[in-house]
């Protein structure tokens, strides 16, 4: 135990502790080293007072720098807040086709709109906006109430048959399943079918379309191209709400199905709604 | 009733009693490196003057980059996330350069230990480097090694007050000088130092000007040797990386021992006598307060000024230089071998001379051929092969790059003619400080055409934009291929651009999909 045990090998003292045969050596290590050390120790304890650190009964203490990462997070959003105001400005003084044409808005609004469609649309739409039966697709070119961005943002602002929206947009196509017989539904649909593609029997087209002159024109116009007045659709294109082809038309005649779509303004506010729109018509269909 | 001395003294001591208590804390032993002089420091000088002259003074250099970049030779941008080098440009994803220069770096220590020891210690690591300096300032403010000895030991007088303050002072103002010329690497140098003064610069340039001088202050000022022995893992390594035919700096006790400081007396009465006078010139010079006669240590950093000392001293004595010298291990134990008679005796420095006096033809000398062994060649090679890679990779890059990304949701749609339409995100990479003028071209698709967001033309198969300087350009592009067109439900492609000016271009290749239905 006294210091006269001295290593044979090295020369080295040794501290006396010996397991096994192995011998402890004592090389001391540097004093600022243990003083760094215990440094470190007040360190962390200034540390755990400074910050929330102690765990209490039903919390922590808070720390006297008042430090919080909840704290954190609501000056960083309002820095980003803050960030975003000059174009949440713009957007707000501009129309929807004036921030479309602005590179730089376009962007954030592309961007906002987007997050807003994935909260409050991708429910209906679908999270790539691609529809399905019965929700349009918001990708392609075929729009029934119009495809340029104030057209869009109206349709947003006061929704589809939305009936506590005085102004949304209002159509309604009458069961015709209580109007013109079982045969001339089929005859109507394989009309308006033959006007895309080709049909079973051809025999039908004709009496079709007689049929749909009757009947159908006021509202789908005599070319069957649609009127986007009242949101009749394009008979004519390859694009088919409710499914493409003759039975999926004759069930649309006999009892059509009417889709609804909400008014946003109230939820969301004109400037988010502007940025839906500019971010829809920036999918692609855009007019 | 017992007489006190019939009292049976036991064998027993406390564990803890006071005189078998060690410390194991050892405080710092104050050094005070003699100045040498010689050709190493000469050489250690030059060395200094170099790397301290590029550290403080590289950031100043201008290089003309034109409008769009900043003309700094040396620059990391940090928050445009550029780095430039003097007619060099790394964008982010080129990081693989720094990659291959830290694999440089460290091939090349292996190389220089392998072949000259640990150099990068003894010459060139900004520690021994900044210590240097200080040791410099340290020198001219209190004097050389025996003045500094005195005024150390002696009491607090107004002369030492003012010696201190001084000396410190100067280090404070050199140590805030290394902080401040760090920040000029990562932004526009002119701008900076007037911002720093008139205390408008970012909070981060005056954090870092703070930290590097508080360490450069304490490393090269109050701690020197003990960074290197303690906190140092390059010794560690760098020993490692040493062999038998690595030069190391090293006491030839093979013609200096047995020393004397009495070489008549000891002659006189026959004994041996080595060349070493024992004059201690060799510690007294050193910076880690070592003494080399004790053999190769790990706090040695083979800066050789103990070499400069010991030649010194040699010189003045009229003996041969090289008492201390770069030697290898193998030559060591040759000479060694011949001293001690094959180790059958205590070294006998008579053994390796010749009757004349002159050195003895068995003794090996170091020969430049021991630099090229097969582990240097595969060092070298490895470096060189780095090298050349990087600098072929440098001067073939592209700067101009194209990315495609393929919208996956939805994957198409199908418009109302029937065609259908995929959507992708094309980024345009304009690595050079110019605008340009770039045509995107669609290859492949047949009767396919497309359009871009933001870009108010019609369809085709073509079309031109112009892409900022240095810059990422992101297109929102749609190609839509007529249905009876449409070959596959994935079609291959390719985007191309073409710098209209240059001869540049760039192709990616892209799948475009189709629905069955659309076939």
């Amino acid at each position: 135990m006294s210091s006269e045990h001295i290593d044979d090998v090295s020369g080295v003292p040794t501290t006396g502790h010996e397991w096994d045969g192995i011998k402890e050596l004592n090389n001391p290590l540097p004093r600022w080293w243990v003083i760094t050390f215990y440094i470190t120790i007040v360190w962390a304890i200034g540390y755990t007072i400074a910050y929330p650190a102690w765990p209490m009964l039903s919390s922590a203490t808070k720390g006297v720098l008042g430090y919080s990462s909840r704290n954190d997070v609501k000056n960083e959003l309002a820095a980003a807040e803050v960030a975003k105001g000059q174009y949440i400005a713009a957007i707000q003084a501009k129309t929807v086709s004036e921030i479309a044409a602005d590179d730089a808005l376009r962007e954030f609004a592309v961007a906002a709109g987007g997050a807003t469609f994935k909260v409050n649309c991708v429910q209906c739409h679908g999270s790539g906006a691609q529809g399905s039966a019965g929700f349009p697709n918001l990708n392609d070119d075929d729009w029934l109430w119009g495809g340029k961005t104030e057209q869009l943002e109206q349709t947003i602002t006061h929704g589809i048959r939305f009936a506590s929206d005085p102004e949304t947009r209002q159509s309604e196509m009458p069961a015709f399943g209580d109007i013109i017989t079982a045969d001339q539904i089929n005859q109507v649909s394989a009309y308006v079918a033959s006007l895309s593609g080709p049909v079973q029997d051809k025999s039908l087209i004709e009496p079709g379309a007689k049929v749909f002159a009757e009947n159908c024109v006021a509202c789908h116009g005599d070319k069957a191209k649609g009127n986007r007045e009242f949101g009749a659709p394009d008979l004519t294109d390859a694009i088919w709400l409710y499914g493409a082809g003759e039975a999926a038309i004759a069930a649309q005649v006999r009892a059509p199905k009417h889709g609804v779509m909400p008014a946003w303004i109230g939820r969301l506010g004109e400037t988010k709604v502007k940025e839906l729109a500019v971010y829809v018509h920036s999918l692609g269909g855009g007019e | 009733m017992l007489d006190q001395t019939q009292v049976e003294r036991l064998e027993a001591e406390a564990v803890n009693s006071a005189k078998s208590r060690q410390p194991l804390y050892a405080a710092r032993k104050k050094i005070f490196p003699k100045r040498a002089s010689g050709s190493f420091r000469r050489f250690k000088w030059l060395v200094m003057a170099i790397t301290l002259g590029i550290y403080y003074l590289m950031p100043w250099l201008r290089w003309d980059r034109g409008a769009f970049a900043p003309d700094q030779a040396v620059l990391l941008d940090l928050a445009n996330r550029r780095f430039y080098f003097f007619f060099i440009e790394i964008w982010p994803q080129e990081f693989y350069y720094v990659a291959g220069l830290l694999m440089m770096a460290g091939i090349g220590l292996f190389l220089i230990t392998s072949t000259v020891g640990r150099a990068w210690c003894g010459y060139t690591c900004p520690q021994t480097v900044w210590v240097d300096l200080f040791l410099v300032v340290e020198r001219a403010v209190e004097g050389d090694r025996n003045a500094r000895i005195k005024l150390d030991a002696g009491p607090w007088t107004a002369r030492k007050l003012v010696l201190r303050v001084s000396k410190h002072a100067i280090w404070l103002v050199i140590a805030a000088a290394t902080g401040g010329a760090w920040i000029f690497y990562f932004a526009d140098a002119p701008t900076l130092i007037g911002n720093v003064f008139n205390g408008t610069a970012a909070t981060v340039a005056y954090a870092t000007i703070a930290v590097l001088t508080a360490t450069t202050y304490t490393f090269g000022g109050l701690m020197r040797e003990q960074v290197c022995t303690y906190m140092c893992p390059w010794p560690r390594i760098q020993a490692a990386m040493l062999d038998e035919n690595s030069l190391t700096v090293t006491y030839n006790d093979w013609r200096g021992e047995p020393r004397s400081r009495h070489t008549k007396k000891a002659l006189a009465v026959g004994q041996p006598v080595g060349d070493c006078v024992d004059c201690n010139a060799c510690v007294a010079v050193c910076p880690m307060g070592i003494d080399i006669r004790d053999g190769q240590q790990l706090e040695c950093i083979t800066c050789a000024l103990c070499i400069d000392a010991c030649d010194g001293v040699m010189d003045k004595l009229g003996r041969e230089r090289g008492l201390i010298s770069y030697a290898t291990l193998s030559d060591y134990n040759a000479n060694i071998a011949v001293a001690t008679a094959d180790g059958s005796r205590a070294v006998d420095p008579t053994l390796v001379r010749n009757a004349d006096g002159g050195f003895s033809d068995r003794l090996a000398h170091f020969h430049l051929r021991k630099i090229f062994r097969l582990r240097t060649f595969i060092y070298l090679g490895a470096w060189s092969a780095v090298g050349l890679a990087l600098l072929v990779s440098l001067l073939t890059r592209e700067r101009l790059e194209l990315n495609v990304l393929h919208d996956r949701n939805p994957q198409f749609v199908t418009l109302s003619d029937g065609s259908i339409r995929n959507g992708y995100t094309v980024k345009l990479l304009n690595m050079i400080p110019e605008p340009r003028a770039i045509v995107v071209t669609l290859q492949g698709l047949p009767g396919a055409e497309m359009t871009a967001v933001g870009i108010e033309l019609p369809p085709a198969r073509s079309f031109d934009t112009l892409a900022e300087p240095d810059r990422l350009k992101v297109l929102k592009v749609f190609v839509r291929q007529p249905a009876d067109q449409i070959e596959a439900i994935a079609q291959s492609f390719k985007f191309r651009i073409e710098d209209k000016a240059g001869l540049e271009s760039a192709e990616y290749t892209a799948t475009f999909n189709a629905p069955e239905t659309a076939r």
